[in-house]
């Protein structure tokens, strides 16, 4: 048994050995496997990914997307990654500037009259494969949307147009719209009511123009892929790799490829994780990214140049107006109004960067008739009273006949943002009036569900404008507004949003939102949380970056290397 | 052999046929329109939608069009990305992830064949405490702590020296799938690590290994051939539903590292209720593990003649 140590220890060693041959053994065949699986991958879903975040020798930048485009076909296109991707690839009849005001593209000219609006295009305006860009392609465009087998969500933005509706419900054939082309570079437009804002609504997407030959050869794919599109702006998709990279390539048949400076833009990621983003960006990945708040203090350590905007959104709490409600009573309603401070949301519970505490349906950024709407016509102010809230409490209590306000249902998103926020709602409640708020977490799609049947008393909902003006906040809560989630309805707000759409005059239209702005403090329709901020990094060699609300959410059009390439 | 293989594959068959329409039923008792937006629609759009996708038809004629489409092997329209077909999403986007699982299963099976029988052999002494504290910590720390953490660390490695040692995400070269496949596979090599070791440390007691000791047999030949091969067969036997964990698990790291796979698209589609996805990659995924299972039944016999397949 003397010897029983020494054997082991031997043992022991001449394994351990054994053990490191098969260890070896195992690092060799893992390097066969990584060279056999190179292969393999070259073969599938690559993106572009060696490039830096700026390279000068070819004039191109590297950007992340948070999500994959669904699909790029305008006429259905819907989402706010597809507006990016189409924002440099596409052109309508009409651009915004670099400072937000309408300037001419495919259509050098223009009038909006109120019975109709007229185009005139540029002779030289092409497609990328070289084709001119007609008055025929617009209509045609159009007309795909209309048509109810396109089934396209946002077709509501064309019924201006004479007969849209119509056409849409499939009670018209397509061929009744009402567009004309004497000859194939002007466009008329026959309006179905006077509309003071119609040359701002062709910047949308939806109003982009299609090419009906090119259309129909791709045979139900088009804007599938990189090949199934034409294009009638300053870049081309070379390559699209599903669910990894999108490369765009200067257009050399854009009219105004003069004014293009970068030869290439590389969405290289696509990824919706914030931090991954950051990470890239901290690696000279990318030239650009959006921060999260959590992020912040890392982007400050760097010394990076943040900025920080709105993004145009506004969020707030929509009551439940149906009789079954109880937030169909005003006084409670009030009571609610006077306790919750939005001051205290924002710069205390949320702490986001560029965040503004709402106070009012209609952002900042909205243009009245010669400055700012909320200059013009300047929200109410913010009171809050807790002994007033109490009285109301008790009215609104007296009124429905009860001892106990019953558990109120809070209807909320399920993301970090909502979870914070309902809860300060269910404890600022709970606190200054002693309401049981119940708290009702839900996906997309079932909260969006529970919305439109109307299982809710109280919902933490938001709204982004579709066009740049401040109708797309302004009629949300008309009574025949299918997003009037909360079936509010009042003659008093009909008769203000059918002025607003009605009238020509910008003046009478500025004063109609005034009215609704005060009408929603007043019968306290929705309770406005915030104005959504977005802050963002660019690279410091990259210039000429435009952040939008309205359009491509973030422009690269005209964004330049400084001090290489061009 | 061959009627046991056979038997397998109808069970296997039902199974599938049982995920499927399991998954179908579920999916449509879940609250949500999967062709609602933010924005509301109005009915006509809406009707029109509907028979696009056929949601118009009676559940029980969508499930028997959904069923014989499968039988098929056609998966149909996504209602997401209007224009792609689920096939074409999974061709496309499984070979990454399996390239993707394979690397990381082949870390994990041979970095947990190697630490488990490392640490057996130096049992309670300073290389098995340390190894087996790493395991506890990669069991317990979940996939997307270690993968921001890899990221970060690169990020960092790269900032600090000024060379850009490994891409920090993305896809396309081998350089871009060491360190998402690394992290994908570390919980499961941390598992196996701690099988090996325990089945190691039984083996080592057995009678066989005692025997051939006293035979005076190369303390080479016990090791490798008596007490490795014995060992390994319980890591064999959870290698497979391991490969059909990893590959399918892999969004996290997928997300977080752009990279282009099935995962992300399986995980999306349950967000946003995009029938068509849900059942393709469901049905496709099922499939995949219940193929997995039967492999790792047939080789188990391979390895062990002991185990019966009658």
């Amino acid at each position: 048994m003397a010897e029983a140590q020494p054997t082991e220890d031997a043992f022991a060693r001449s394994a351990g050995r054994q053990l490191l041959l098969l260890g070896l053994a195992a690092v060799a065949f893992l390097i066969v496997l990584m060279l056999a699986l190179q292969a393999l991958a070259s073969m599938v879903g690559s993106s572009n990914t060696s490039a830096q975040a700026l390279d000068p020798a070819t004039n191109t930048i590297t950007i992340a997307l948070r999500e994959e485009p669904p699909q790029l076909n305008t006429t259905i296109t819907t989402d706010a990654v597809s507006g990016i991707v189409l924002g440099h690839t596409m052109e309508g009849l009409l651009r915004m500037s670099m400072d937000d005001r309408l300037e001419p593209a495919i259509a050098h000219s223009w009038e909006v009259k109120p019975t109709h609006a007229t185009f005139w295009l540029r002779d030289n305006a092409r497609w990328s494969d070289g084709s001119p860009i007609t008055a025929a392609d617009f209509v045609f465009a159009w007309k795909t949307a209309l048509d109810p087998a396109n089934a396209s969500q946002y077709a509501f933005l064309l019924f201006h147009i004479r007969n849209g509706e119509a056409i849409n419900k499939g009670e018209l054939p397509t061929s009744e719209l009402g567009v004309r082309t004497p000859d194939p570079h002007t466009l008329i437009v026959e309006l179905e009511r006077p509309i003071a804002f119609f040359d701002k609504m062709v910047t949308f997407p939806t109003y982009l123009p299609v090419q009906e030959k090119f259309y129909l050869q791709t045979d139900g794919r088009f804007g599938a892929d990189a090949e199934e599109l034409l294009y009638s702006g300053p870049f081309n998709i070379t390559s699209w790799v599903h669910g990894a990279s999108l490369m765009l390539e200067k257009n050399p048949n854009y009219w105004d490829h003069e004014r293009i400076r970068l030869d290439r833009i590389n969405f290289g990621y696509i990824t919706s994780d914030a931090t991954a983003t950051l990470n890239f960006f901290k690696d000279d990945k990318i030239a650009y990214t959006t921060l999260e708040a959590e992020n912040l203090d890392n982007a400050l350590e760097n010394r990076w140049q943040i900025k920080r905007e709105q993004d145009g959104t506004v969020f707030y709490i929509e009551f439940n107006h149906r009789d079954t409600r109880v937030t169909r009573n005003w006084n409670l309603r009030r009571a609610m109004q006077l306790s919750l401070d939005m001051d205290e949301l924002v710069y205390k519970v949320t702490k986001k960067p560029g965040y503004i505490p709402g106070r009012s349906l209609f952002p900042g950024w909205l243009m009245g008739v010669n400055d700012y709407l909320r200059k013009e016509y300047p929200a109410p102010e913010q009171v809050i009273d807790f002994e007033a809230a109490q009285q109301h409490l008790e009215l609104a209590k007296q009124e429905l006949g009860v001892t106990e306000i019953p558990e109120i249902v809070l209807l909320t998103g399920d993301n970090p943002v909502s979870n914070i926020q309902s809860e300060w709602v269910q404890a600022t409640l709970k606190k200054r009036l002693g309401l049981d708020i119940k708290i009702d977490k839900q996906i997309f799609k079932q909260r969006l569900a529970k919305m439109t049947t109307g299982e809710f008393d109280m919902v933490l909902a938001g709204w982004g404008p579709d066009y740049d003006d401040p109708l797309t906040f302004g009629d949300l809560f008309a009574s025949w507004n299918l997003n009037n989630r909360g079936q509010y309805d009042s003659p008093e707000m009909d008769s203000y949003i059918r002025q607003a759409q009605n009238s020509v005059v910008p003046e009478e239209r500025m004063a109609a939102f005034g009215a609704i702005q005060q009408l929603i403090y007043d019968d306290i329709v929705i309770l406005p949380q915030y104005e959504r901020g977005v802050t963002y990094v660019v690279h410091p060699e990259l210039a000429g970056v435009k952040r939008r609300v309205i359009g491509s959410e973030v422009d690269f059009t005209n964004a330049y290397i400084v001090g290489g390439g061009d | 052999m061959g009627r046991y293989a056979g038997k397998r594959i109808v069970q296997g068959i039902i199974t599938v046929w049982f995920i499927a329409t399991a998954t179908f039923f579920a999916m449509h008792a879940v609250p949500g329109d999967p062709l609602s937006g933010e924005k509301a629609m109005t009915e006509q759009i809406q009707s029109n939608l509907k028979a696009k996708y056929g949601l118009d038809q009676p559940l029980m004629t969508q499930y028997a069009i959904y069923l014989a489409n499968i039988a098929r092997g056609d998966f149909g329209i996504s209602f997401t990305q209007e224009n792609r077909s689920v096939n074409d999403i999974i061709k496309e986007h499984f070979p990454v992830s399996a390239t993707l699982g394979i690397l990381a299963i082949f870390f994990a099976g041979l970095g947990g064949v190697l630490w488990g029988a490392l640490t057996a052999l130096y049992r309670n002494r300073l290389p098995d405490t340390i190894i087996m504290f790493l395991v506890i910590l990669g069991i317990s720390v979940p996939s997307f702590v270690i993968a921001a953490l890899g990221q970060l660390s690169i990020v960092n490695l790269n900032d600090l020296t000024g060379i850009s040692w490994l891409p920090i995400g993305g896809w396309g070269t081998v350089w871009h799938m060491i360190v998402p496949s690394l992290v994908l596979g570390l919980s499961t090599m941390a598992y196996l690590t701690r099988l090996m070791r325990s089945s190691m440390l039984e083996i080592v007691s057995a009678d066989f290994v005692r025997t051939a000791r006293s035979k005076g047999l190369p303390p080479t030949q016990i090791f490798t051939r008596h007490q490795l091969r014995n060992a390994i067969l319980p890591v064999i036997t959870v290698l497979g539903p391991s490969i059909a964990a990893i590959t399918t698990g892999g969004f996290v790291v997928e997300i977080i590292f752009a990279i282009p796979g099935l995962g992300r698209y399986f995980v999306q589609a349950v967000q946003q209720l995009d029938y068509t996805v849900i059942m393709g990659t469901t049905v496709f995924y099922g499939g995949f593990l219940v193929i997995m299972v039967i492999l790792v039944d047939l080789i188990y016999g391979l390895i062990d003649p002991r185990v019966r397949l009658e």
